[in-house]
């Protein structure tokens, strides 16, 4: 994953002004600052507030409704990992809990060297070879220790 | 030059389609073969995967599942002219699994370039929306009407029903929304269609929107499926380039554009009110109805809001009318249905079939038993808010009214597959846990209820005064199911109930069964 450029207003200002005409703004906006900057800064509500013509509390009310959207970096790396049915039914729950320990982490939480950030996700449409996960973005299926390792390890090393 | 074909639908990707698209390319470099790789969809025989299949005079040769290892040797065995290897499977067409299924919305899906139009349309695609052109408004929506397809997404409302209400709708503006939001576990249709075959959605919103003069389109994808928003994004720019979406659709002088959008991450927005809301730039928050969308919907204008596979059975329907359509199927389910077979299942995939087709069927015949070869203890249907079957209820057909009737649904045709160690409490725990998750906060029936379910079921889990817990627990589901505000808070006690109704072993921890199980 590329490592994401620090958060420039006049650039965020640049990407806001980009999408404001668009339907809908909100959303696509809000992606677009994180696609650039791998989260939304504090200083994007006010922006985004006077580019759609709505409240601060408004934007802030839609950052923090849907799950994607995060307030600070995340780890270099970011594994989402399949806690949904289809899943458990191949045993994720044990598979992931191990792995959060071993790794010292709770959901959600990044590892203290800053490379991999292990988030729940509910559903990956992955679920005839379950378990699954993305990382970076990447469908993983089938998944077990050795491979949950090795993706730590390659997390370390790049 | 050769021509193969490699899936790069996300699944197959996660099975290393990429790694043997890479070494294929690599060997025949090497050896100085020109080839020419096709990246289609999957034909969702997930099992078989990674997979590829060469084009041979006699028809497209099949080799699967592969390792990178294998490749090389496939190349010595003379896979390029359908050479004979033990990992030969010959033509997919041919695979019972394949052969059984009755593909009406998925025939190309694993077959063709999901981003050519060209070959769309040498696979028999747009010759729907010709036939639309040709119609008067009123006669497509009837011929929606006769086919008696029902919507795809879950809750099986007719879909020519909800057409007519939008075309008779009086309005300067009217909308086509493709709901893309496809978050329940053990459903993955709507993926493979979009990576697979974009352009069938694409024809078959075109038509709804000739149907019911919209003039506007958005496909709403949620953001766990990047792969799907890229390859729909593509067959768009194709097909607005070739004329079949912009100012004049094929020349007609009937404008359609469509965009997508992305979600963010809330299961919620598979509500189509939560939808509308979340493209309308808002919090993904449920909206009380009536005003049905139909009538008051996207920026308060009619639309119509429809599932991906709805819009996708359409071109077929109208390409070769309502009773050809309706000749499959039973009851009052018309049609075909993308079952989706999941979880723990040895022959997972997608298997489009007409509507009667028992669940064991599925996951005996089709699905081969569980992956782990332990004996199926459950079976949830229908996604997170569907019920978990016992395995001496596997002779239940799908079927809208058959599954009603027994308190479960079909919903968008998930079939997820638990093995004996499945304990049902825990999964009756995981239905509130989720719904908790989930809820978009409107309605106190799901926003507190779901809440007070995991704390009810903590201690029914615990042995903690089992008697009075069930009476909290039957007396809560009650709740939520009359006082909610929408199937979220309204279906979640399906599962809880199924399981408590149908383990009841599984939730005695004190030796007192339960009362719903006497």
């Amino acid at each position: 994953m590329a490592e994401n450029p620090q958060w420039d207003s006049a650039r965020a200002r640049e990407i806001v002004s980009a999408h404001a005409g668009r339907d809908g703004a909100a959303l696509p906006i809000l992606h677009a600052l994180q696609d650039e900057f791998g989260f939304i800064s504090e200083e994007a509500i006010p922006m985004v507030a006077s580019a759609l013509n709505l409240s601060r509390a408004e934007v802030h009310g839609i950052v923090t409704f849907y799950h994607d959207f995060r307030s600070k970096p995340a780890g270099r790396h970011v594994l989402k990992l399949c806690r949904a049915e289809a899943c458990q039914s191949m045993g994720c729950a044990t598979l992931s809990e191990e792995f959060l320990r071993r790794e010292g982490l709770q959901w959600g939480e990044t590892t203290q060297d800053g490379a991999l950030t292990v988030e729940a996700v509910y559903c990956l449409g992955l679920c005839a070879c379950a378990p699954a996960a993305h990382y970076d973005g990447e469908p993983v299926a089938r998944l077990n220790h050795a491979i949950l390792e090795a993706l730590a390890r390659e997390a370390r090393q790049a | 030059m050769t021509r193969i074909f490699i899936s790069q639908d996300a699944a197959s990707i996660a099975l290393g389609a990429h790694r043997i698209a890479r070494k294929v390319a690599e060997i025949a470099a090497q050896r100085n073969i020109a080839l020419d790789i096709v990246r289609t969809g999957s034909r969702g025989l997930f099992w078989l995967e990674p997979l590829v299949e060469v084009e041979t005079p006699e028809g497209r040769s099949a080799y699967g599942p592969l390792q990178p290892d294998d490749v090389g040797r496939l190349f010595d065995a003379g896979f390029l002219t359908g050479g004979d290897h033990s990992l030969r499977i010959g033509r997919m067409e041919d695979v019972p699994y394949l052969a059984r299924q009755q593909r009406l919305v998925f025939p190309r899906c694993g077959v063709v370039d999901p981003r050519s139009v060209s070959d769309y349309r040498a696979h028999g695609g747009f010759r729907g929306l010709e036939r639309a052109l040709a119609c008067t408004a009123q006669e497509i929506v009837d011929t929606v009407k006769q086919s008696g397809l029902r919507g795809r997404g879950g809750a099986g409302f007719p879909t020519g029903i909800k057409w007519d209400t939008v075309l008779h709708a009086e309005a300067d503006q009217k909308y086509i929304v493709c709901n893309a939001d496809e978050g329940d576990s053990g459903t993955f249709a709507d993926r493979m269609l979009m990576e697979g075959d974009p352009l069938v959605l694409i024809e078959g919103m075109v038509i709804s929107a000739l149907a019911v003069g919209a003039t506007k389109g958005f496909i709403y994808i949620r953001s766990e499926y990047p792969h799907a928003f890229r390859t729909m994004n593509a067959a768009i720019d194709a097909a607005t380039r070739a004329g079949y979406l912009g100012t004049s659709v094929m020349g007609s002088g009937r404008p359609f554009t469509l965009e997508t959008r992305l979600g963010a991450g809330a299961y919620i927005c598979g509500e189509e009110t939560s939808l509308l809301e979340s493209l309308e730039g808002k919090r993904g928050v449920v909206r009380a109805k009536p005003p049905l969308p139909a009538i008051e919907g996207l920026f308060g204008k009619p639309t119509v809001v429809n599932n991906v596979v709805s819009f996708a059975s359409v071109p077929w329907i109208l390409e070769n009318g309502a009773k050809a359509y309706a000749d499959y199927g039973m009851g009052r389910s018309r049609g075909t249905l993308p079952i989706q077979l999941a979880g723990n299942i040895k022959r997972g995939g997608l298997i489009e079939t007409a509507f009667g087709v028992t669940l064991r069927e599925l996951i005996e015949d089709f699905g081969g038993g569980t992956f782990t070869g332990r004996p199926v203890k459950a079976v949830q249907v229908g996604g997170p808010l569907g019920a978990y079957f016992p395995a001496h209820m596997l002779d239940l057909p799908m079927d809208y009214e058959t599954f009603a009737a027994e308190k479960g649904l079909v919903g968008h045709g998930g079939i997820v597959v638990f093995d004996d160690s499945v304990d049902l409490s825990r999964q009756a725990r995981f239905a509130f846990e989720f719904c908790a998750k989930e809820s978009c906060g409107k309605c106190t029936p799901c926003r507190v209820g779901a809440v007070r379910g995991v704390e009810v079921m903590d201690r029914i889990i615990a042995g903690i005064e089992a008697e009075k817990n069930f009476e909290v627990l039957e007396d809560l589901c009650r709740l939520m199911t009359d006082a909610s505000l929408c199937a979220m808070g309204g279906l979640t006690p399906v599962p809880v109930m199924s399981a408590l109704t149908h383990f009841p072993d599984d939730f005695d921890r004190t030796g007192t069964l339960p009362a719903a199980a006497e």
